[in-house]
């Protein structure tokens, strides 16, 4: 019976060590494929120019319009599902903590969060003709905003549900009101949690590719006015690899790393952020 | 303590959810003072505590009902500003919860709700109070670093700072010294029994050596029940229940 137990503890902590294994191998399977095929294609141009004549054929250019595009696509989503995630969380911990609509929305949230991309892409399409719009920045921002709001209210509710009640509780003891505690005492206590949603938010927004392919379209040009076309990186890396030219495969990995670059910075941006904000974070 | 009663308790019933926390309870709280509330575990103290500010009715599924009249005038009437009520009395938790800014901010951050702090006074405010909770001295060179970087006990001085800073009528302490080292203990009791000759004071306590020490008066709950209340003298050397006999001789609780 003892040795059983022994054993059983041995064979879940192998299970746990194989685990970690197959989670760090492929994460670095995929860097490493994206660093081994991206990098040598690499190189300034490609990040300061826009496409040229036959770029897709592998002659010149670079991919700066999806660069940029995708930057001020996922940055818009974020900026506008932001406003309306904040509210919605805000209402969920400091309103509604256990009621029928928390729980409701909650669950709607989940839902909303297991949806494809491609299904946002096509009812941001359908909102886009109701709104006499064609593909266009305006349009990819609707979409992937539609796609990171259930992420960021989500993650925006997790972030304000660890904040002890007993914080809350020593706020109203003081005379304050509801809004008044929300707002100087759970945000700032729930601050980095808070971040952390947006970012996860920004970075799924950034690297979605089905939700953009309808609704934001794919140009050579920079962006330039809400109402045309813009291009984005997921997409480029998608068109790049659909051609048959081995250079022009290469640059769609390059244009991968860019995005995981991308993201990286401001993953590490937003951790040194929420370092000096949560300074008087009560732990 | 001869005056009318600072805060009169009427038939107040207390259920969380089909459980039924306080029974009926009636009791007067003098002016100026220490009251203790004693009582074992679970024997509804930090819920009769809880209803005076109106804390109660912040948690899910609370239902109160009975008076409890502040100068008079009933809290719990329609048309009451809670936020007033909870102005006027002060509560200082078990566990010291600084809230999640700097030493100084945390002073003000009453006075600022409630419009008492201008930019030529917040600093005289700050300095008032810390000294009023014994803290001033340890802190007025760090007076911008965060509150949660301070000893328990320091934390539960600047808990109190905080609670008198918005100049309350009625303290109340629900175990204020349960999470503290002897020492610091010592100087909350000490901070107490100053505060008492101007404003009352409700002390929650399970340790009974501390009523002792502290209580003018004290409020003996069992199971939800009001056992016994009276002058301190009374209820420890003349109980006039069996309960509260057996109780302080340690038989029962």
């Amino acid at each position: 019976m003892k040795k059983l137990r022994h054993l059983e503890e041995h064979v879940f902590r192998f299970l746990m060590w194989l685990s970690l294994l197959v989670v760090l191998g492929s994460l670095m399977l995929i860097l490493g494929t994206m660093l081994w095929r991206g990098l040598p294609s690499l190189s300034l141009t490609m990040l300061t120019q826009i496409p040229k004549g036959g770029y897709y054929l592998g002659e010149e250019g670079g991919i700066l319009n999806a660069i940029v595009g995708s930057l001020c696509l996922a940055s818009g989503a974020t900026a506008f599902a932001w406003l309306f995630s904040l509210p919605v969380a805000i209402y969920l911990h400091g309103y509604a903590s256990r009621s029928r609509t928390a729980h409701l929305i909650r669950l709607a949230m989940d839902v909303l969060w297991g949806v494809p991309s491609i299904v946002y892409g096509a009812f941001g399409f359908i909102i886009m003709l109701w709104l006499g719009l064609r593909a266009s920045l305006l349009g990819g921002i609707i979409a992937l905003a539609c796609l990171e709001l259930p992420i960021m209210v989500r993650g925006m509710d997790e972030a304000l549900g660890t904040v002890p009640p007993a914080l809350r509780e020593a706020s109203y003891a003081l005379g304050a009101t509801r809004f008044e505690t929300t707002i100087k005492v759970l945000l700032r206590q729930a601050v980095a949690g808070l971040l952390t949603a947006v970012l996860l938010a920004f970075g799924r927004g950034i690297g979605d590719a089905a939700s953009v392919l309808f609704t934001a379209g794919y140009t050579d040009r920079l962006p330039d006015s809400l109402f045309r076309p813009v291009a984005s990186l997921p997409l480029a890396v998608f068109f790049q690899l659909a051609t048959p030219f081995p250079a022009v495969q290469q640059r769609a990995y390059a244009a991968g790393l860019v995005l995981t670059v991308i993201v990286l910075a401001v993953s590490v941006m937003a951790r040194w952020l929420s370092r000096h904000l949560t300074r008087h974070v009560v732990r | 303590m001869d005056e009318r009663p600072h805060i009169e308790i009427q038939n107040l019933s207390v259920w969380y959810g089909e459980q039924r926390a306080l029974k009926d309870i009636s009791v007067a709280f003098p002016a100026r003072g220490i009251t203790a509330v004693i009582g074992p575990s679970g024997c509804g103290k930090t819920t009769l505590l809880k209803s005076i500010n109106r804390l109660l009715e912040t948690s899910d599924n609370v239902r109160i009902s009975g008076r409890i009249l502040l100068d008079g005038a009933d809290i719990y009437a329609p048309g009451v500003d809670v936020t007033e009520i909870r102005t006027r009395v002060g509560l200082l938790a078990s566990k010291p919860f600084p809230l999640p800014m700097s030493i100084y901010d945390n002073v003000l951050y009453g006075p600022r709700i409630h419009g008492l702090c201008r930019r030529d006074n917040a600093d005289a405010i700050v300095e008032r109070y810390l000294r009023a909770a014994d803290l001033w001295e340890e802190v007025r060179e760090r007076l911008q670093t965060p509150a949660h970087a301070l000893s328990t006990g320091q934390q539960q001085r600047l808990c109190l700072a905080r609670a008198l800073a918005v100049e309350p009528e009625v303290l109340l302490c629900d175990e204020p010294t349960a999470a503290l080292d002897p020492i610091s203990a010592q100087r909350i009791e000490d901070l107490l029994r100053g505060l008492k000759r101007h404003m009352t004071i409700v002390l929650v306590t399970h340790i009974l050596r501390q009523a002792r020490r502290l209580a003018d008066y004290v409020v003996f709950l069992w199971l939800g029940e009001l056992v016994e209340a009276g002058p301190a003298e009374q209820v420890f050397n003349n109980p006039l229940s069996e309960r509260t006999r057996a109780y302080l001789m340690g038989d029962i609780g």
